[in-house]
């Protein structure tokens, strides 16, 4: 593909949980996202970057169904093997089957529901079936009962993850901004997810607060062994604990790899700090040659 | 402000002085105000020419009022309600235990509910227990419980909804209708009315699934309407504005009837005098159970999945989603729960009066459900059931004041100032209580403490 020449030849044999293939988005005359291909790898940490506007919440939102993409493919395979093309499947049943999680950049938390209601009301699938549609629920079956004692367990497990526990029976609205960040992690988490997208997490918060939530994200891929993808502006948490860096531009990938390739890349530096338009040409030549040798080595 | 002096009869001074300088300048207000409304009047004089009359006096018990009101609100009224903020914030460090009839309130309500008629019996004898367990009971419970079933729309689930009535009017139908044609009875009816209802509350739910607010509201309204007209033009089903009369009693259970000319009449077995007072207890009894059984289902299902995600959905929709929670039948679920009780109330409704007409499921009706909902707290049931007494119980009560046509003579009929009273009343609790008199939310689960959710934190929902 002549598009996106700048690529480290991918180690797309590792297994991908996330496909995105050819994918476009097109507001009226706008082409928010035109003709991306990325792959996010399972049980690692894939990073979203690129300048503001550059369509990076937009693709977040054609993987969780908020957004009908205009063209392109979405497969998600599930640690069982399972196959799902997410542009085919309604907004919420890519969290219900699909099994795809994610965050909003201004965060959406149930602010009148307690901290704990809210990673109660992430179970709603889980303790829906358990309490037989309500019906056997209402009737006061003992399966319910049961299921609703593990669920609280599930919630306590997160809130402690997310040092939320002193705080669980306060109104989620009364947390500070940072906690409600790492509520809005926890209540995707309480969902069971395999890939957790999370927009922005690190946006408003200060640099303590933003070392709680690497520790916290790192944890989750540690232990639950989650695929996480994250927009982040935070470069500081992008190179910390991101695997796999795409870079966007105007809708386009502009640069895919290790932090460490990406923080190197030329088109990735002029993307962000903008060149004298003199250098425009220099750059470009620069960049050809990479992509020759990229093309080069991987015609051997 | 006065400033704070440490000898507590300066301060007294101090705020009478205040209290007689603003007296004086409320005066001069009135005064500025009244002047030329009240102060003066147009008549025509005999040969038909325009004069005025002055009128010294009125104006003088004008501003008199506002000088006297002025006063004592300054003198007395500011610093009570200055003390009682004091005592409140103090109180609130301490962490007050609620009193006992706080805690136990709606034990001691159902109680003191089930000891009603009796109490009344007793109390008026077996025809003058009839107002008041007729008239103020079951009419009570009866919004009571349509509430009920309204706050799981509008309170649990955020659905503003504006044609409730029509739910009420489908229940009321569906047992006068299949009572006079079929000859069902009402204990097979009930279940069959709640159930059609439930069907029209989806059908409902349907069209106005990507409606929110406003847009929402309006279309509940007209839906409402639309059942109403259907019922008027109608008429080889409904006898439109006629109305279906004669519609048969609820009995106990097919054991006892209530009808006169029937074998088992309950006052001919156990050889009571007749009287219509048995059949209105009887149907307290009913619409009791029937409320309760509304608060039951709704405080269970708080609790369920399905609870939980109304309430989410309420606070966020798009969160909804990107759980895994399928908004639409989410939605369609809180629009036929709600419409299911509509129905029961309905169909009681029908058996109580013998007789129903489109006249009864007016705009008006459905209004004040949700000015009951909205003025007990949306959500809370015991603030709900607060409000409809306050509501229908104090409309009915103005019916009792005639002392007040000594006061305003005779010609006074305080009935007439049923609606104006009513809507004072409505503004005042809002402005003392904008979240309704019970504004705080209970919380479903907790883990260590149960601390009820302050007002600010949850919303009204969008639509």
């Amino acid at each position: 593909m002549a598009v996106a020449p700048v690529m480290k030849p991918a180690a797309s044999s590792a297994d991908p949980i996330l496909k995105v293939e050819h994918l476009s988005m097109r507001f009226g005359g706008l082409m928010a996202i035109n003709d991306l291909s990325f792959e996010c790898r399972r049980g690692e940490i894939t990073a979203l970057i690129g300048p503001n506007g550059a369509g990076k919440t937009t693709v977040f939102n054609c993987i969780t169904g908020f957004y009908k993409p205009t063209m392109g493919m979405m497969t998600l395979r599930q640690k069982a093997g399972k196959d799902f093309l997410l542009e085919r499947l309604a907004d919420f049943e890519i969290n219900k089957r699909a099994k795809v999680a994610r965050t909003f950049q201004n965060i959406r938390l149930f602010t009148g529901l307690t901290v704990l209601e809210n990673l109660l009301v992430a179970q709603h699938n889980t303790l829906m079936r358990a309490s037989g549609y309500t019906i056997l629920g209402l009737l006061g079956f003992p399966a319910y009962r049961k299921a609703s004692k593990e669920s609280i367990e599930l919630a306590k497990h997160w809130l402690e993850k997310a040092a939320l526990i002193e705080r669980a029976d306060d109104p989620a609205g009364d947390l500070p901004y940072g906690a409600q960040r790492r509520l809005e992690i926890a209540r995707a988490m309480c969902t069971g997810p395999e890939l957790l997208c999370l927009d922005e997490p690190a946006a408003g918060l200060n640099p303590r607060e933003s070392l709680a939530l690497n520790t916290l994200l790192q944890g989750i891929r540690g232990e639950t062994g989650t695929s996480i993808l994250l927009i982040e502006h935070d470069m500081s948490v992008v190179m910390e604990i991101s695997d796999h860096v795409v870079v966007l531009e105007y809708g386009q990938k502009i640069s895919d790899g290790t932090p460490d390739f990406v923080k190197n890349d030329p088109k990735v530096i002029a993307a962000y700090l903008g060149v004298e338009d003199d250098e425009i040409e220099e750059v470009i030549a620069e960049v050809e040659e990479v992509a020759h040798e990229v093309e080069e080595g991987g015609q051997k | 402000m006065a400033p704070v002096s440490a000898t507590p009869g300066r301060a007294e001074a101090s705020t009478m002085a205040r209290a007689l300088r603003e007296a004086v300048l409320a005066g001069i207000i009135a005064f500025g105000l009244f002047v030329l409304y009240v102060g003066l009047k147009t008549d025509q004089n005999i040969s038909n020419e325009l004069i005025l009359v002055p009128r010294p006096g009125l104006l003088a018990i004008f501003v008199g009022l506002a000088m006297v009101a002025r006063f004592l609100g300054v003198l007395y009224i500011q610093p009570a309600m200055k003390r009682r903020r004091d005592a409140k914030s103090a109180a609130a460090d301490l962490e007050l235990q609620p009193s006992y009839v706080k805690r136990n309130f709606s034990t001691i309500a159902i109680i003191a509910l089930v000891l009603y008629p009796p109490l009344m019996v007793a109390l008026f004898g077996t025809q003058g227990s009839l107002k008041w367990v007729d008239n103020f009971g079951i009419q009570i419970l009866i919004y009571v419980m349509l509430a009920w079933g309204l706050n799981i729309v509008v309170g649990l689930a955020g659905l503003l909804d504006l044609g409730y009535v029509a739910f009420y009017a489908v229940g009321a139908y569906s047992y006068a209708l299949l009572s006079t044609h079929l000859g069902l009875s009402f204990w097979v009816l009930l279940p069959m009315a709640g159930i059609l209802a439930a069907l029209w509350g989806m059908i409902l739910g349907f069209p106005v699934l990507r409606l929110r607010g406003d847009y929402l509201a309006i279309v509940t309204l007209a839906f409402g309407e639309i059942i109403r007209l259907v019922l008027i033009n109608w008429t080889e089903v409904t006898q439109g504005t006629f109305g279906i009369s004669g519609i048969a009693k609820a009995s106990i259970f097919g054991i006892y009837s209530f009808d006169v000319g029937a074998p088992n009449n309950f006052a001919k077995v156990f050889g009571l005098p007749m009287s219509a007072a048995y059949y209105k207890i009887f149907l307290f009894y009913v619409i009791l159970a029937l409320a309760l059984l509304t608060a039951f289902v709704t405080i269970r299902l708080r609790r369920m999945p399905v609870g939980r995600a109304w309430e989410a959905l309420r606070e966020d929709e798009i969160a909804c989603r990107s759980l895994g929670i399928n908004t639409v039948t989410t939605k369609l679920t809180a629009f036929a729960t709600g419409a299911m009780f509509g129905g029961f109330a309905g169909s009681f409704f029908a058996a109580r009066q013998g007789f129903v007409s489109p006249e009864s499921f007016v705009f008006l009706e459905s209004a004040v459900i949700l000015a009951i909902v909205v003025l007990g707290g949306m959500g809370s049931l015991v603030g709900i059931a607060v409000a409809a007494v306050v509501m229908v119980g104090g409309t009915e009560m103005l019916r009792e004041l005639t002392f007040l046509k000594a006061i305003f003579g005779p010609d006074f009929t305080p009935e007439l100032y049923r609606m104006l009273l009513f809507g004072l009343a409505m503004i005042v609790v809002m402005v003392l209580k904008p979240r309704g008199f019970v504004g705080s939310r209970e919380p479903s689960a907790f883990l260590h403490a149960r601390k009820s959710v302050s007002s600010s934190f949850t919303k009204e929902g969008h639509g």
